[in-house]
């Protein structure tokens, strides 16, 4: 499991307008990978460029290329489907599909695409994902309740545990903590130094403490106005852009200064 | 040691004068009273009683109410008073019309009126009916049976294509073939139901020959009634499943029209259930269409495919406006009520399985 992504030279639009302009990067597998930048300066339409659900939007696309492991994401004729199926991702907030039980939000993924399971393998399936999700102990007595019943951090790691269930390369996740109180966080943050060794994670974060705290590299985005497309300042090693970044702009933004 | 607390104040300015709890009860009797008095002199009658009492006791509130607590408390109570006037003015024609229901159609009203139909009943044995004192016999079981027929047709043709077209206007209508769409399913929730039964009258006779008339063609009938009801109560009702539940599928690499079926319906489901219960109700006491496509039979007949067929709408319709016996036409007009009572049960029936399905499928969040 997971795969590296290389970016290049990727240009987002909606409709006419140039949201994210000319980005390349590299995402190391098994790592963590944070955003960081201003609101609207194109961090989260960059990340959902990154499996394709940006497409969701009407008028929305790409100049450019998105390489998973060698394969181009944009390639004529690939099914975004399949690029989501190995690309998950969690959202600000949390989602979880309120017909559906705790357990059968955690099977979600497996059972809407029609897999056929034994009723062993799924409970296999369900308790590993919710381990791994770091909720199992919370909810094993529960796994019949409805999942919009949990309280707001449990969601958000039903979900995880959701997006893990389906055994994806990638996980994205767009500041999956900006709705929760610190104690969830704190078990989320965990969770993601878990998760980095089995997956690659992009996260997406206001909070450049946690950016700090939980990513090896560190990407900052900025904007040069409104109605200007959001660029790529600065990506190196988090130690190094949070103690002597390259760029003055990514400084400022690090040390408060900005805005 | 002590605390900063502050002490008690003698005279409290937070306070300010209040009218006694039961002011508002007595003025009304005062009111009531008085209007009484008035109205005498004047040549009484309930309406104007009702009226001048509630014209003084607003009139004698507001007054009191400004002079003791001011202008604030004085324009809330007039208010007040102005809202609950109009919500009774709104209950009366309800009330009304259940009670008369009621009282009227209880007398031909029960298992035989349920389980005969009018076969071979004539006004022969209406008069021996009034005359003789016997029993009164026929009922409306041919036109139970079918409104039912007639209506499940109308169901199963107007639910598929409702609910097709909403699930198309949310989920994939973009541009100039989605607002047609919305524009004509605007215009056909304004149609008068006598064009609707005009048109399928017409439809049939281009097809099957002037004057097919059968159950199948007033199904026809009531689903273009019916239609535009179940897109737009199911539009709405798709149109408040979150994004984020669509967009969680799609992340999940579920295909767009799994996701549909999977999500998105399964989450709309317990309103868009209780829309569609709604529009057959709208649709089941409709009388002109059926009268144009169904016709009128006082026999059985379960075939909607052919020959006419009795519904309960217009069996109330030929009873009330045609009696069969002109001398005796209080059998009839008997008979219409009961038909016209089982008629509002149906109706009631259909929006309480509303409600229990709205409640069954409901999203549940317990813990």
């Amino acid at each position: 499991m997971s795969k590296r992504i290389d970016v290049g030279d990727l240009n987002i639009y909606y409709g006419d307008f140039l949201a994210v302009e000319g980005v390349s990067m590299e995402i190391e597998a098994r790592s963590v990978t944070a955003f960081i930048g201003p609101s609207g300066c194109g961090k989260s339409t960059f990340l959902r460029a990154l499996n394709r659900m940006h497409e969701v939007i009407p008028g929305a696309r790409v100049q450019g290329k998105v390489m998973l492991d060698g394969e181009d994401l944009y390639a004529y004729g690939v099914d975004p489907v399949n690029v989501r199926r190995q690309i998950g991702m969690v959202f600000q907030r949390p989602n979880p599909f309120p017909t559906m039980s705790v357990r059968d939000n955690v099977l979600a993924g497996l059972k809407l695409n029609s897999k056929r399971m034994s009723r062993s393998e799924a409970d296999e399936v369900a308790e590993r994902s919710l381990r791994g999700a770091n909720l199992w102990n919370e909810v094993k007595d529960r796994l019949d309740k409805p999942g919009a019943g949990l309280s707001g951090g449990q969601q958000q790691r039903l979900c995880i545990a959701r997006a893990i269930a389906v055994q994806p390369e990638v996980l994205l996740m767009d500041e999956p903590c900006s709705a929760l109180d610190p104690i969830s966080t704190l078990a989320i943050e965990d969770l993601i130094g878990e998760l980095k060794q089995n997956y690659t994670i992009v996260i997406v974060t206001h909070n450049m403490q946690q950016a700090a705290r939980v990513s090896d590299r560190t990407a900052f985005f900025n904007i040069a106005g409104t109605g200007k497309p959001g660029k790529l300042i600065e990506m190196d090693d988090t130690t190094k852009i949070f103690t002597k970044p390259g760029v003055k702009a990514t400084e400022d933004y690090v040390s408060g200064r900005f805005g | 040691m002590s605390a900063a607390t502050s002490t008690p104040r003698a005279t409290s300015t937070l306070t300010s004068n209040q009218l006694h709890r039961f002011a508002p009860a007595g003025l009304l009797v005062a009111a009531a009273a008085v209007s009484a008095g008035l109205a005498a002199v004047i040549g009484f009658s309930i309406p104007l009683f009702v009226f001048l009492g509630i014209v003084i006791f607003a009139a004698a509130l507001t007054a009191v109410s400004a002079a003791v607590e001011g202008r604030r408390k004085a324009t809330d109570r007039l208010v007040t008073t102005l809202v609950v006037t109009a919500f009774a003015l709104a209950l009366i024609p309800l009330i009304a019309v259940v009670w008369s229901v009621i009282g009227n159609g209880l007398s031909a009203f029960g298992v035989d009126f349920l389980t005969t139909s009018m076969r071979n009943v004539t006004g022969l044995q209406d008069q021996q009916t009034m005359q003789d004192g016997a029993p009164l016999i026929g009922g409306a079981y041919h036109a139970l049976v079918g409104t039912l027929i007639i209506t499940a047709l109308a169901t199963a043709i107007s639910v598929p294509i409702g609910l097709m077209t909403s699930i198309y206007l949310v989920e994939y209508g973009r541009g100039r073939l989605a607002r047609a769409i919305t524009f004509f399913v605007d215009v056909m929730t304004g149609i008068p139901s006598i064009v609707a039964g005009l048109f399928a009258a017409a439809l049939f006779a281009v097809l099957f020959g002037v004057g097919t008339r059968n159950g199948f063609a007033g199904a026809v009938a009531l689903s273009v009634l019916m239609i535009p009801v179940v897109v737009r109560s199911s539009e709405e009702m798709l149109r408040i499943v979150p994004n984020e539940l669509r967009e969680a599928a799609y992340a999940l690499g579920v295909p767009k029209w799994r996701m549909i079926v999977r999500v998105v319906i399964p989450t709309a489901i317990s309103g868009i259930a209780s829309g569609v219960t709604l529009a057959i109700a709208r649709v089941v006491g409709e009388t002109a269409p059926l009268i144009v496509t169904a016709g009128f039979t006082s026999s059985i007949n379960t075939n909607p495919f052919s020959d006419w067929m009795m519904s309960l709408p217009s069996y109330v319709y030929s009873l009330a406006m045609r009696p069969l016996s002109g001398s005796e036409p209080q059998p009839s007009l008997d008979r219409a009520w009961a038909a016209a009572f089982t008629l509002v049960i149906i109706v009631m029936l259909l929006n309480l399985i509303a409600r229990l399905i709205a409640k069954a499928f409901a999203p549940k969040t317990g813990r």
